[in-house]
């Protein structure tokens, strides 16, 4: 046998050019000052920018949730057609993602403009204008639209492995719908629910197109800040990374929390 | 054993697709009775379990439980519990907790789900698996637990749907002997489907068997086995041979060119009947001593017994004796009166 280690071996070196090598450089970054001094300032510094972390954590968070509130009985039940129709409806919900990322965030800039579409639209009712570009709704909105589909591929795969029968034998044991739902479906699927919650999530926590063209300068998040130490006017490489870095840890505790939520759901049993 | 009617279907009809299922189907369930639905795949059989197990409402027709009209009324509502063909445990629960499943959402108290839970899981013998994770367990194993979680719950009525389908030999003959432990035990009503009519013969007291979304025959396994109604049945049960004849008189039957004296009457004079005679007997004996004689042609060792094709004025009988006969030789063969089952001659 040949050692079967050998074959991951060149990602691993392409791991280590481009991941650790330039993750150690920010690290590097993050901890010294402009004249390359070692300095903890950058990281205690963080903290006067604490609001922006918080809304980056909240409007992440609210475009999740709606996101798992839609895709969780979509993929219940995309997971209960013929394959050949699940087929059908897949590509369907795929078919957004084809259209490129800033295009379709553009699109939604002049929907949601004060003279956009649906202000013309509503207009002719003599409704509004409303104020929707510039708001924070408007991000979640660009969070949603354009991450949903990852948050239903994993619910769709997870449903997909739940035979009708092990639905039938809760129902048969007495439970009612939610009582199915919260005991079954949602135990059962949780390994998608989690993996879901991560693409959402972490896309979403650190997306600086989505704010920045739907949110205006009011609804600043952390990915507009970090971009701002690197290309805007802050030009600050030190802070930049120390953000970076924070934002990185934050990122893995969700992602350890949503994990331990997901062994539970599948091991359960608690006697 | 006439105990009270427990389930009543009155002319259940179900369509699927456009094809029509169940066709006015009619059936009395007695309590504490082993009942057995018999029949080849897509005749109805796991249909009409599901029917009174709620996952199917019927296009018309009633379903009466304890003498009240159950249509529309939910699973989760029905005081039955059912067994699934491939066991349907919840994965990601532990073997205790999927016995306790039907217990917790009654939201009885821990320390008599505890007791219960125990107490089932000694009965169908995994005591000590409590903790175990379903996906360890073997299929037996994965059967008694979904056993267990049906009977836990203590339901009038225990739905099994080909429960041992996917188990091999020996562990399916266990399984049988153990399923009518159960039953006696508990002293509830099973309700069994089974496309083996072996399996139906075993563990019943009633057996009801199926064709194309209807009933051919309600009665005990000896009755069904000894006194099928019609060709289908006979065929059904077990190999058989089922012969044109006329009914000449009572207690006189002609078939296979010769008048054989039996124990059937009623008959007008003179009419086509259908019988059925069993391979194991049909005796054979040398040719001369023999009402009618035949031609051997293919001898197939079974283990108890020499399966026999023979040629008789060009028709095939199938024959099982325990004497060996040789290819190419004449033999006799003799019928006892007892041993001629008598049905209508159904047309087509």
């Amino acid at each position: 046998m040949i050692k079967k280690k050998s074959l991951a071996a060149p990602y691993l070196v392409w791991m280590v050019i481009f991941m650790v090598v330039p993750l150690l450089i920010v690290i590097g970054y993050a901890l010294t000052d402009k004249s390359g001094a070692f300095t903890l300032s950058n990281l205690t510094t963080i903290g006067r920018y604490s609001s922006v972390f918080a809304r980056s954590l909240i409007l992440a968070a609210e475009a999740t949730v709606i996101c798992l509130i839609l895709a969780f009985p979509l993929g219940y039940f995309l997971s209960r057609l013929r394959s050949s129709k699940q087929h059908t409806m897949l590509m369907l919900i795929m078919l957004p993602m084809w259209m490129n990322f800033l295009l379709r965030t553009y699109a939604w800039m002049s929907l949601l403009e004060n003279n956009g579409l649906i202000n013309k639209f509503l207009g002719l009712f003599g409704i509004g204008p409303f104020n929707m570009i510039n708001t924070s709704g408007a991000v979640v909105l660009g969070m949603v639209y354009n991450y949903l589909p990852y948050m239903i591929l994993p619910l769709y795969t997870a449903m997909t492995k739940i035979e009708d029968s092990v639905i039938e034998a809760a129902q048969d044991l007495g439970a009612s719908s939610w009582g199915t739902l919260t005991k079954v479906l949602i135990p059962m699927a949780s390994p998608g629910i989690a993996t879901g919650i991560t693409m959402v999530f972490v896309p979403s926590v650190s997306t600086f197109i989505i704010s920045r063209m739907l949110g205006g300068g009011s609804n600043l998040l952390i990915g507009d800040l970090i971009e701002l130490q690197f290309l805007g006017n802050s030009y600050n490489f030190n802070l930049g990374a120390a953000m970076s870095l924070v934002l990185m840890v934050i990122v893995l505790l969700c992602m350890s929390f949503t994990n331990t939520f997901d062994e539970e759901g599948l091991e359960g049993g608690a006697m | 054993m006439e105990n009270n009617v427990i389930v009543s279907l009155k002319d259940i009809v179900v369509d699927f697709d456009g094809a029509r299922i169940l066709d006015g189907l009619s059936l009395d369930i007695h309590d504490k009775e082993f009942v057995t639905f018999l029949g080849p795949s897509g005749c109805g059989k796991t249909t009409t379990l599901r029917v009174i197990a709620g996952f199917i409402e019927p296009k018309s027709g009633n379903i009466f439980f304890d003498g009240k009209d159950i249509a529309g009324l939910p699973p989760y509502k029905r005081q039955v519990n059912t067994v699934f063909q491939k066991y349907a445990l919840f994965p990601h629960l532990n073997v205790f907790e999927n016995v306790a499943f039907g217990l917790r959402l009654k939201k009885l108290p821990e320390n008599e789900i505890r007791s219960k839970v125990l107490e089932m899981l000694e009965v169908v013998g995994l005591k000590g698996y409590e903790r175990r994770n379903i996906a360890t367990m073997s299929g037996g194993q994965q059967q008694r637990v979904a056993i267990a979680r049906g009977l836990v719950n203590q339901p009038k009525i225990l739905l099994l749907d080909e429960p041992l389908g996917a188990l091999d030999l020996k562990l399916r003959k266990e399984m049988q002997l153990e399923l009518k432990r159960l039953q006696r035990e508990m002293n509830i009503t099973f309700v069994y489907v089974t496309h083996d009519q072996e399996e139906a013969l075993t563990m019943s007291d009633t057996v009801v068997v199926m064709n194309e979304g209807n009933i051919q025959q309600i009665g005990s396994p000896e009755d069904i086995y000894n006194e099928p109604k019609n060709a289908f049945v006979a065929d059904f049960i077990g190999a058989s041979n089922i012969l044109d004849g006329i009914m000449i008189r009572d207690f006189l039957v002609e078939f296979a060119g010769k008048e054989f004296s039996c124990v059937d009457k009623g008959f007008k004079p003179n009419t086509p009947v259908q019988v059925v005679v069993r391979p194991e007997d049909v005796k054979v004996v040398p040719m001369v001593q023999g009402q009618i004689a035949g031609l051997v042609k293919e001898v197939i060792f079974k283990g108890v017994h020499f399966e026999m094709r023979v040629d008789v004025e060009g028709r095939e009988w199938l024959i099982h004796s325990t004497q060996a006969s040789q290819p190419g030789e004449l033999i006799g063969m003799c019928i006892g009166p007892d041993e001629i089952h008598i049905m209508e001659r159904q047309e087509g």
